[in-house]
């Protein structure tokens, strides 16, 4: 039991020094930082070169590490995130997921894509208290972190420029008038966070006794989960909630084992959120002062499309396309269509609702499973299956879901995250093999299986989604949604039911993303829980904020460039991932609302 | 005086040991416009904010039309016709006007919304959502006449304003002034047909003639009838519209009656321009 809580605080510390970074940046930038992931990894891959490749000695390393970590830190900030902040915070964040891309994938480009033996630099169980063993590494990785939050506390409670970063995070307009740098105050801290990242990184490389370049995202999401048990922007907060969840988590795994991390991880964090809705030292305003979930949304008019561009879509992309197109093309199309559908019914929750789910791959996953599992055991036909996938991914994601909707702000979007996590590592549980085998639709006897039977299925579906979208739109449940994410104390006071149409919204995403998920298997035949991973959660967000994250037909669109574009690379298979993350950032640099949106 | 439309009794409210409402007790009667003035800090907003049920009591009761409302939602308060505006405005920022308007009529509406008596109970809920999204999907006749009243009544109020926001109609409401967002605000609020209009500040930030404006506006309302609890600095105003006014400070009431009569007690005098002032003008005489 004791060595647990020995693993549990060594895990802990990795997290709290990852939280520490996350936190400080959201403080002062309000940008969740997805590039802090790819320090982990970084950090790890960088030790590792050195140590091994150049046979330089740790000591000499170490600081190396920290010194390349910071700097590749302030060269994004300066490039990327500093520019974006100012136009809207959500713009910043997908930039930042595009930066980790890119930063994971040049790292997998120059060190190779494999997990490296790590080299035993410092001895690991060559001392003990009792029966209770641990090693030099473990004393020293603990002293670093002590030695690294206690002179950071010092220097923001004394230091000039440590003010100034407190300043910031309370008020930055009010800062910049008080003549703080402001610019040099965010800087600095993503200096300092890229460099708690990479230092992090080392820690799980001598931890583990394994740097992998991959390893960054998973580590990456617990340091994020920590961070937000805290409290975002509150450092004591980060510190305590990384070790509460390393220790809490390492008693997890000892309890039902390494297979359940995930669900422990993310069970943990919804239930902190449920009870304290700002995290343990965070705290939420009685009455927000503004509409948080309103700051989710650009104000930009929508492009007008004139009437004659509809009937002509159609002919183009029902008609045209499926006639003269190759099978190559066609099947691209199929993922082209299955990502416009869950798209555009997700436009209702993060346009409309206003909140910013970053799990739809969960409910994309149940409708998967269903539709897989009730035509193969029950031979229920596809064309049944389909909507009883939609239905049965709402049902479990409303149900999953029903706790979360008196969260607020970036947390919402967190506990979506973490549901989607949860679903996924659930059904890895229960089914951990994978399905093979799915059958494909038929018509009567006629089996559908070629590229072009499932671009017209595909097609038609999306029509469908597209057509209900118009209607909900158009109607006064529509307005009444679109106040929802507009500004939620004014909606109550105008008696609508925040909540439950918080719920409805989700309910109604949930659905179409079930209807894409029951494609896409029968379309692949198998089907196993690695395609439903975080990435695919937020290619959708991607996609209907690259389309306008208000308009349905806005996501036809971010489907067509991101899911179109990625497979126009391919030719390129290693620059695939770092083009598409460039042209990620471009767009959202120019068209920060969304590409059919104009920028006021 | 009738029977009251509202009355509060005893209410409290503290934020961390500072007594910002400490135990006040008034009532409105119907048709009646009654003010609440006082320094700032002395508890007007967060005593309208518990009236509309935006943030909860510690104690006392408040009563609306023989109901107790002193526990209810803010959205069942507002469907059992309350309506509010807020200090600095709040409209919903990326709507048109219309849809801002609309919106407040949403607690009024039957067809668009089958079943909504089930809508505050524990899973039963997800019959008037789920039939709700079937009436936005396929549409009912009874739905598309009750769009036809939506669409009149929304053209009412903006007529109520017309000058200012008939040619704005359908503009996103970050888009237009401050002044013209709190016109919006308030016909979203009157498009509740509330029993009990609160007007938190609507002059706030206005300048001489919009205040005039904004004044002609709450005379005609006062003559159709509504019932009205603002909160207002403009003494000019206040004095003007009111047919009672309450003064409060540090979180008491310490004067409530007539405009005339409360301009001349001393306690208000003193709560206003400070203690020495408010004596010493007596001493002199």
């Amino acid at each position: 039991m004791l060595d647990t809580l020995i693993a549990g605080v060594l895990r802990g510390n990795v997290y709290a020094l990852g939280a520490v970074g996350i936190s400080l940046v959201f403080g002062v930038m309000n940008v969740v930082n997805f590039a802090q992931f790819s320090f982990f990894g970084l950090g790890a891959m960088f030790t590792w070169f050195f140590v091994v490749k150049l046979g330089l000695p740790f000591w000499a390393a170490l600081p190396l590490v920290l010194v390349l970590c910071a700097l590749i830190g302030l060269a994004i900030n300066t490039a990327v995130v500093r520019p974006l902040a100012k136009y809207l915070p959500l713009a910043a964040m997908l930039s930042t997921y595009a930066v980790a891309l890119i930063l994971d994938n040049a790292s997998q480009m120059f060190f190779g894509a494999t997990s490296r033996v790590f080299p035993q630099v410092l001895p690991t169980s060559n001392l003990h208290i009792g029966n209770m063993r641990f090693g030099t590494a473990d004393v020293v990785m603990l002293g670093i972190t002590a030695f690294v939050l206690v002179v950071m506390s010092l220097f923001l409670k004394y230091g000039n420029l440590g003010r100034g970063i407190r300043a910031t995070a309370q008020d930055q307009e009010a800062a910049l008038q008080m003549g703080i740098p402001v610019a040099l105050v965010q800087n600095l801290s993503f200096v300092i966070a890229s460099a708690l990242g990479g230092l992090a990184g080392i820690f799980i490389a001598l931890y583990v006794g394994v740097a992998d370049p991959a390893s960054g995202i998973n580590t990456g999401m617990s340091a994020f989960v920590a961070a937000t048990l805290g409290g975002l922007g509150s450092l004591l907060g980060a510190v305590i909630g990384g070790f509460v969840l390393g220790i809490l988590e390492s008693y997890g795994v000892y309890l039902f084992g390494g297979s359940a991390d995930q669900i422990i991880v993310f069970v943990i964090l919804l239930a902190v959120l449920v009870i304290r809705p700002g995290g343990l030292l965070g705290k939420v305003p009685l009455i927000s002062s503004e509409p948080l979930t309103g700051t989710f949304l650009g104000k930009g008019r929508p492009i007008r499309i004139p009437k004659w561009v509809w009937p002509v879509a159609f002919v183009v992309g029902g008609i045209v396309i499926p006639l003269v197109s190759n099978d190559y093309l066609l099947s691209t199309g199929t993922q082209v269509l299955v990502y416009a559908i869950i798209g555009a019914g997700f436009t209702v929750t993060a346009g409309q609702a206003g909140v910013m789910a970053l799990g739809q791959a969960g409910p994309i996953a149940i409708g998967a499973y269903t539709s897989a599992l009730i035509t193969l055991h029950l031979h229920v036909p596809f064309w049944v299956a389909l909507p009883i996938a939609g239905i049965t991914a709402a049902v479990i994601a409303s149900i999953l879901s029903a706790p979360i909707w008196g969260v607020k702000g970036h947390y919402i979007s967190i506990a979506t995250l973490g549901i989607g996590i949860v679903i996924v590592a659930a059904i890895q549980l229960i089914i951990p093999m994978g399905i093979q085998g799915i059958p494909w639709p038929q018509i009567g006897d006629t089996v559908l299986f070629s590229a072009r039977d499932f671009y017209f299925i595909d097609f038609g579906v999306l029509v469908l989604t597209l057509l209900v979208m118009w209607r909900i739109r158009r109607s006064h449940l529509g307005r009444v949604i679109s106040s929802v994410g507009a500004d939620e104390v004014a909606a109550l006071a105008s008696g609508v039911r925040v909540r439950d149409y918080k719920a409805l919204a989700f309910a109604i995403s949930a659905f179409f993303a079930g209807l894409g998920g029951s494609l896409l298997a029968h379309q692949y035949t198998y089907i196993d829980t690695t395609i439903f991973s975080m990435l695919m959660s937020l290619l959708v967000v991607t996609i209907v904020i690259l389309g306008g994250v208000n308009l349905p037909y806005g996501a036809v669109v971010g489907a067509i460039i991101l899911i179109g574009g990625l497979e126009a690379l391919r030719f390129t298979d290693e620059l695939r991932i770092i083009i598409y993350g460039l042209v990620l950032i471009l767009a959202v640099r120019f068209r920060p609302g969304g590409i059919l949106v104009r920028n006021s | 005086m009738s029977k009251p439309l509202l009355e509060v009794t005893d209410l409290e409210r503290h934020f961390e040991g500072l007594k910002a409402v400490d135990g006040i007790t008034f009532q409105v009667a119907p048709h009646e416009v009654v003010s609440i003035i006082g320094p700032n800090g002395s508890g007007k907003t967060t005593t309208l904010n518990l009236v509309t049920g935006t943030i909860r009591a510690n104690g006392g009761t408040i009563v609306l039309d023989g109901r107790d409302i002193g526990h209810a939602d803010t959205a069942r308060i507002a469907e059992d016709g309350v309506a509010r505006t807020f200090q600095n405005g709040r409209v919903f920022p990326t709507l048109s006007v219309a849809d801002n308007i609309e919106v407040g009529i949403h607690s009024t509406l039957h067809a668009s919304r089958p079943f909504r008596s089930l809508s505050h109970l524990f899973l039963l809920r997800w019959i008037p959502l789920l039939a709700e999204l079937f009436v936005a999907i396929f549409g009912t006749p009874g739905a598309r006449r009750e769009r036809q009243q939506i669409d009149a009544t929304v053209q009412e109020e903006i007529a109520r304003f017309e000058a200012r926001l008939g040619s704005r109609r359908d503009d996103p409401a970050y888009t237009l002034s401050y002044a013209n967002r709190r016109r919006t605000e308030i016909a979203r609020a009157l498009a509740l047909k509330p029993k009990l209009l609160v007007l938190d500040e609507p002059t706030a930030g206005m300048n001489q003639s919009e205040t005039a404006e904004v004044l002609d506006q709450l005379l005609q309302l006062k003559a159709d009838g509504q019932t009205i609890l603002l909160v207002e600095h403009k003494l000019d105003l206040v004095m003007t519209v009111s047919d009672r006014v309450i003064v409060m400070d540090g979180g008491r009431i310490i004067a409530q009656g007539k405009p005339d009569a409360v301009r001349q007690n001393p306690a208000v005098i003193e709560a206003y321009l400070g203690r020495r002032r408010g004596l010493g003008g007596e001493d002199l005489r």
